[in-house]
């Protein structure tokens, strides 16, 4: 600390004081920082006059904007859904099957059933629809369907959901052949299945486990394995697993059975935002 | 007298390691029987401690010195806990961009969730809570001329600090955690951070108190109401029932909307008094110092001190726009925040303008140029703050990046910058060295971690707003365009180059670390000079 220079540049000197050498000018607060704090203070009061802001005994202060971030989120809704109640109403009525032939409700449905889709669906079945087969979320891009793919199967799927607790939920239930079929039997059995969509497998446990096949597993995922959507039954020939089909994952499949379960959505979405998103899910690719 | 004294102890730290065992026997949960077992380990190898010095020649203490061990043990502490802070920062951003790197084996220990609050309290209460309590420590020395108050208690606080940051971090990895951002330490990890913090308090104000100067310097006005809001935030944040006298787990007792708000007028002005007001101490002392001027105004340091501490503590709402919280709550929030803008900008001002007729020295030396930049930090921060906490903006910026970005500029900008500046200065004084062991290292540093926040922020500048305008938009018929999973997988590059950003910045880090021993090392010892004595 230079002593000797005991004014600051702007000509004030210092309060005197010192600590471990440190020294404070005397200089006064910037004009500009002064004004700039009062400006926000009387900003500040304004603005708490205008909006709610001050508790008092059994209620806050309101504003004499009457501003209610409430109000504010039901009033933007009802705007919404006032300027698509009208559609929404032929949503939900018109015949499902005679819905694609209106193009100003197809085109509303699918930016509905988007959303939707992106909303409800994504976390399970990806927000690019094509499922995580890991996890035996199935895909929703090709045309191999579980449960079917017209556009009424699609909507009872949607509204009641597969394997929950609605009554009217779509079920079944594979065994688990762990309990009924030797470790053995079950390697021939993989084989055949696997045999029938053409993938590698031993042609040896493969044969004997045609007998397997039609004696276990023909009586729902028929003679050939090509499945009956009826009962939600999949179609071992297509090469498309919802599970894997290699082998490994395939004798878990058969030993342990699988029980993937999709939530009912009549309680939660509009039957306008259901459909809506069956004509989405229709028309991503595979509807039948 | 010491002998008995020592029985006592000994009496004590027997009576410790036994209750830890029996409540290791009895342990409920995995993070309380490793904590009873430390805390038996602890107390067990103090009863040996003791039993060795007990009777021997005891060294007479100095008391015409300042008390220094325990500052330098501080400086190797906050060096320590920073760069395990910032690889803990590290691992994580690249977790977040790459998930594959909460690595199965690793599980469930090494997974995002734990790590993340490993991180944040490594670095603001382990790095950045040591450097409070040792620069503070000295600081409050020098300017009252006085040795520290309360002998050996100021060891407690320094060793009991260090193990409430080993209970709270493990204790995360070992899910021992009640949730709650910033304050996740479980019960009695609580209560043995009160004890050390008013233990602290003790040793501060007993320093101040027996001050030889007239008056009380302005960092110490700033250190002080640190540590008591800190103490009283701490408190009333942490109220909560145990579950079981034996078990980690504690019920709080607010609930709903009041805990959220608790919680986050703690977590506001967590950063309000720790990061802003503790670190604003720091700034008032070793700025004037290296640039050998003295401070710019002390009228601005009166005026805005009472601002800042007055209307911080109403800022804290402005977490919780948009919620459960009622509007008037809401409002006043936003309202104190945006106040609080002048008030903050003040301790920039004072500090950047405290370099008036001695600017040239940002050329020549690069620890004025760090503390210089760390002010610009702090301005940027302080007043994008306000700025984030109006409402219509907020609504844009709220859960995204952008708050990362915002916290991440303030934490490495600002904390991290003075810190180091502060290291660099207290490092040569300490070991009584002529000067740093190489200053173009301090350039190194100072570069790499000046890229760093740039590319940190920026990055999340740009993630964030894309995000919030993602989550936000809708097609003509009113409907969501974007998944959230659409927004994530958007972010991908950005994440990268804020993993990025943090390497530079550890680097920094590692390469002051070496500076710092080197200097402790190699540099030329200082000619001992006949200091002021602060008579006992």
């Amino acid at each position: 600390m230079k002593k000797s220079d005991h004014t600051s540049e702007q000509g004030y000197g210092t309060t005197g004081h010192e600590w471990d050498g440190i020294e404070e000018w005397n200089n006064p607060l910037p004009r500009w920082w002064l004004w700039t704090f009062y400006l926000t203070i009387i900003w500040g009061l304004g603005y708490t006059i205008a909006y709610p802001a001050w508790p008092l005994i059994s209620q806050a202060t309101t504003g004499l904007l009457g501003y209610s971030t409430r109000a504010e989120v039901a009033e933007e809704i009802q705007r919404v859904e006032a300027a698509n109640a009208d559609i929404n109403g032929r949503l939900a009525s018109v015949e499902l099957t005679s819905l694609v032939e209106d193009p100003e409700l197809t085109q509303y449905a699918t930016s509905s059933g988007a959303a939707v889709f992106r909303t409800y669906c994504s976390q399970c079945h990806g927000s690019g629809a094509a499922g995580v087969q890991a996890a035996g979320y199935p895909n929703l891009l090709d045309d191999a369907w579980l449960w079917g793919g017209s556009i009424e199967d699609i909507h009872t799927t949607i509204t009641y959901g597969i394997r929950n607790e609605h009554p009217d939920s779509r079920y079944s239930e594979m065994p688990a052949f762990g309990d009924i079929l030797s470790d053995e039997e079950i390697a021939q059995v993989v084989n055949y299945v696997q045999s029938l969509s053409g993938a590698s497998q031993d042609a040896q446990l493969a044969a004997a486990g045609e007998e397997l096949f039609v004696d276990n597993c023909s009586a729902c995922h028929g003679e050939a394995g090509e499945g009956d959507p009826l009962q939600g039954a999949p179609n071992l020939a297509d090469a498309i697993w919802l599970y894997g089909g290699d082998f490994e994952t395939l004798t878990e499949t058969v030993r342990y059975s699988r029980y993937g379960v999709m939530p009912n959505w009549d309680d939660r979405l509009s039957e306008a935002e259901i459909r809506a998103v069956t004509l989405y899910v229709h028309r991503l690719g595979g509807g039948q | 007298m010491i002998g008995y004294g020592n029985y006592v102890k000994l009496i004590g730290y027997g009576l410790a390691t036994l209750a830890a065992m029996i409540a290791a026997n009895y342990a409920r949960d995995l993070a309380y029987q490793v904590h009873m077992i430390l805390l038996m380990l602890v107390a067990g190898g103090l009863f040996l401690w003791t039993v060795r010095q007990t009777d021997e020649p005891v060294k007479p203490t100095p008391t015409n010195e300042y008390m220094d061990d325990v500052v330098r043990y501080g400086v190797i502490a906050t060096a320590f806990w920073g760069v395990v802070g910032f690889l803990v920062g590290v691992v994580i951003a690249f977790q977040l961009a790459f998930p594959a790197l909460n690595l199965e084996w690793a599980q469930p220990y090494g997974n995002f969730g734990r790590l993340r609050p490993l991180h944040t309290s490594a670095v603001i209460f382990a790095f950045g809570g040591n450097a409070l309590i040792c620069s503070s420590l000295y600081i409050v020395q020098r300017t009252s001329a006085a040795r520290l108050w309360g002998g050996n208690l100021v060891w407690f606080v320094f060793w009991g600090y260090q193990l409430f940051i080993v209970l709270a971090a493990t204790g995360y990895l070992l899910g021992g955690t009640q949730s709650k951002e910033y304050a996740e330490p479980e019960w009695y990890v609580d209560i043995w951070l009160t004890i050390v913090w008013v233990a602290y308090l003790a040793v501060f104000l007993g320093t101040i108190v027996k001050r030889k100067e007239p008056h009380i310097y302005v960092a110490n006005w700033f250190f002080l109401s640190f540590i008591v809001t800190v103490a009283m935030l701490h408190i009333v944040n942490n109220i909560a029932i145990p579950v079981s006298i034996f078990g980690s787990k504690s019920i709080q007792v607010f609930a709903g909307v009041q805990d959220a708000m608790v919680q986050w007028w703690y977590g506001h002005n967590a950063v309000g008094f720790f990061l802003t007001a503790g670190f604003l101490g720091m700034m008032y002392y070793f700025i004037p110092k290296q640039a050998e001027r003295p401070v710019y105004s002390y009228k601005l340091s009166i005026i805005h001190f009472w601002a800042l501490i007055f209307l911080y503590i109403w800022a804290g709402p402005h977490h919780l726009h948009y919620t459960a919280l009622p509007d008037w709550a809401s409002t006043l929030g936003m309202v104190f925040s945006i106040i609080l803008w002048m008030p903050s900008w003040g301790g920039m001002i004072n500090g950047l303008m405290t370099l008036q007729g001695a600017w040239d020295k940002l050329r020549t030396d690069p620890v004025i140029r760090m503390m210089v930049t760390s002010l610009a930090f702090y301005g940027m921060s302080t007043f994008e703050g306000p700025m984030m906490s109006i409402r219509a903006v907020n609504s844009l910026s709220h859960y995204t990046d952008w708050t990362i970005g915002h916290v991440h500029s303030g934490a490495l900008g600002w904390n991290g910058m003075i810190t180091f500046g502060a290291l660099y200065f207290l490092t040569p004084v300490l070991w009584k060295r002529e000067r740093l062991y190489s200053l173009s290292l301090v350039n190194w540093h100072f570069w790499l971690a000046t890229i760093g926040i740039v590319l940190y922020a920026a990055a999340m500048w740009v993630t964030g707003i894309m995000e919030g305008l993602m989550w936000r938009e809708v097609d003509a018929n009113g409907f969501l365009v974007n998944s959230f999973a659409d927004t994530v997988s958007a972010k991908f590059p950005m994440y990268v180059v804020r993993g990025l950003g943090g390497v530079l910045y550890l680097a920094g880090a590692i390469i002051m670390c070496y500076n710092l021993w080197m200097t402790v090392r190699a540099a030329p010892a200082k000619a001992p000079l006949p200091t002021a004595v602060p008579a006992e």
